[in-house]
């Protein structure tokens, strides 16, 4: 152990100082949604709500009708974005690690090609292709265009080139086919990578704003971000209740960071972001 | 093996390979190749959305129009204000975050968890919290006048309403590129350290002439990062402003921009033109970062 140093309480308050920089704004959140309307109107600074109430949450739910309509659109896209990338780009990520196929090169830079294509340049032109396809205000309509992603292609793709060869040749010596051998016995021991693809896509797909505004005009079919701005802008001023439904559409992503922590941390250092 | 049993194999290892492709093939073939073949071809032309879609070739004029536009003017200079506060900040910030994390303290597990709560949490959710916070009577306005220092309109005054979009992403993003600092900072070897103790380096020289020019390409990595998210930015202005990047065009953004083109002013082909513009300093930057960081690593 190294000796104390008159430098270890200054970094230590400095970590705390930030900490609570990083707590307040979401404990001033939390405690908004558990104050009536008239304690927020008083303006007053105590964290700790005067007449506590659980009214707000119990108010979302009942005046704004669209409210769990919302909250189940993001469920079933954000689970069905996640499940058809990690099918897909894993699928494509041992193909490209492990097949020999002509236009095997093609695709390969078509994939590193589309790494540094930002999603806003091609979002117009999607929206033009999905009102042609008459797939506006559905589900699939969002679900489609983002159900591969050419960063975890990449990432499956550098998993599968380490992955131990000996297992797919036993497999095959036991008659599997390539498919079989790729679904019973590759991908269930990729489990690291695939946690680290769960917690970003399901993540990016939870969270996501531009997308879901550009494809969904009709309020019974907006996701929970959409619901929230939406929301904001008819009840103004009725801060407990935006804070309520912020609290609401905040828990699972806690739940998923909570429970995939460890995963996320080394997928950033994969990634470089989001 | 015979030669016919060879060319079955490899025909059949061709076969199951392109249903291995399948999905990712027809999705970047409709939503990626499409979509950018399409760009390109319509920012030359006037696009009609109203009713059925009609299209009219209009040669540049698309190009030129933006540099007569005015509020093209004002984006830009909302993203370049928006750049020489946020990315300096957030990039000495996340720095100063990692050193003091990568430093032998106890705990700093939970601290980096605590630290990356933000990063977690939706767009929408942590700019409706911080127009709660900015709200005139709000917790920020509070703090302010305890401290004896002039309240603001965090979000109806042009002069301090970006300022507000500024902090909360300088907040929000910090963390993230304090993870990536702090995994540089496992890559550098002890030993240089060991040496410098050799020769006498205090723990001040070693940071200044060790772990800074160590950490000279990261550093280059998230000041890129930061510039393609400041052109990047969309969501906490469109909710911070109800869509409008106000209050009078302070929280206009270059995407925001795009949007309203696109479908307030039904404008497509005009916004497909802008789009390009986007993508090219985007991909510039991007390419850059990636020949750069590349070379740093032959090195």
């Amino acid at each position: 152990m190294k000796s104390w140093r008159w430098s270890t309480p200054v970094l230590y308050l400095l970590l705390i100082g930030y900490a609570l920089v990083t707590i307040v704004p979401f404990a001033w959140a939390l405690s908004a949604s558990f104050k009536p309307l008239s304690e927020i109107a008083a303006g007053g600074v105590n964290l700790i709500p005067q007449a506590f109430t659980l009214a707000n949450y119990q108010t979302i739910f009942t005046q704004e009708p669209l409210f769990s309509r919302w909250l189940l659109n993001s469920a079933i896209v954000a689970l069905f974005v996640t499940l058809l990338n990690l099918l897909f780009n894993s699928m494509a990520g041992y193909a490209l690690a492990r097949l020999q196929f002509p236009g095997k090169t093609v695709w390969f830079l078509i994939i590193l090609a589309a790494l540094m294509i930002p999603g806003q340049i091609t979002l117009l032109p999607k929206f033009l292709i999905l009102k042609s396809l008459g797939w506006l205000n559905t589900y699939h309509g969002l679900i489609l265009p983002t159900a591969i992603n050419a960063t975890f292609i990449f990432m499956m793709r550098q998993f599968f080139l380490n992955f131990p060869k000996e297992l797919e040749e036993a497999a095959a010596l036991d008659g599997l086919g390539r498919m079989e051998t790729f679904f019973r016995v590759v991908l269930p021991l990729a489990k690291p990578a695939l946690a680290t693809q769960t917690i970003f896509v399901f993540m990016g797909a939870w969270n996501e704003f531009l997308l879901p505004l550009v494809i969904m005009a009709d309020p019974a079919m907006f996701t929970l971000p959409l619901g929230l701005n939406a929301f904001k802008g008819q009840y103004i001023s009725y801060w407990n209740y935006i804070m309520a439904a912020s609290m609401i559409f905040t828990l699972p992503a806690l739940a998923i960071y909570a429970f995939f922590n460890r995963y996320f941390i080394q997928g950033i250092t994969f990634t470089g972001g989001k | 093996m015979t030669r016919a049993m060879q060319v079955k194999k490899s025909t059949q290892e061709t076969l199951t390979s392109y249903g291995f492709m399948a999905p990712t093939i027809v999705i970047a073939g409709v939503f990626l190749i499409l979509p950018i073949v399409s760009a390109i071809v319509l920012s030359f032309y006037k696009v009609q959305l109203l009713g059925e879609l009609s299209f009219q070739f209009i040669g540049l004029r698309n190009f030129v129009r933006m540099l007569e536009d005015e509020r093209v003017w004002i984006a830009l200079r909302n993203t370049m204000s928006y750049v020489a506060v946020v990315v300096p900040t957030q990039t000495i910030l996340a720095l100063t975050l990692a050193l003091i994390l990568n430093s032998q303290l106890k705990g700093k597990q939970l601290f980096r968890v605590i630290f990356f709560l933000p990063t977690v949490t939706s767009s929408a959710v942590l700019t409706l919290i911080f127009m709660w916070i900015y709200n005139s009577n709000g917790l920020l306005n509070a703090g302010l006048s305890f401290f004896g220092l002039p309240t603001q309109n965090w979000l109806g005054d042009p002069a301090v309403a970006l300022q507000g979009i500024m902090m909360m992403n300088i907040w929000s993003t910090a963390p993230l590129f304090m993870v990536i600092y702090l995994a540089a900072l496992q890559d550098i070897p002890e030993s240089l350290y060991e040496a410098a103790a050799i020769d006498g380096a205090n723990r001040w020289e070693k940071l200044l002439h060790i772990t800074l020019p160590f950490l000279q390409p990261v550093t280059f990595f998230v000041v890129v990062m930061g510039l393609i998210g400041a052109f990047q930015l969309f969501d906490q202005s469109y909710i911070f402003s109800a869509g409008t990047g106000g209050p009078n065009n302070s929280t206009l953004t270059i995407v925001l921009l795009i949007y309203q083109y696109a479908f307030r002013n039904l404008d497509m082909g005009y916004a497909l033109a802008l789009t390009l513009m986007l993508a090219v300093v985007l991909m510039t930057a991007t390419l850059m970062q990636r020949l750069l960081f590349r070379e740093q690593q032959l090195d």
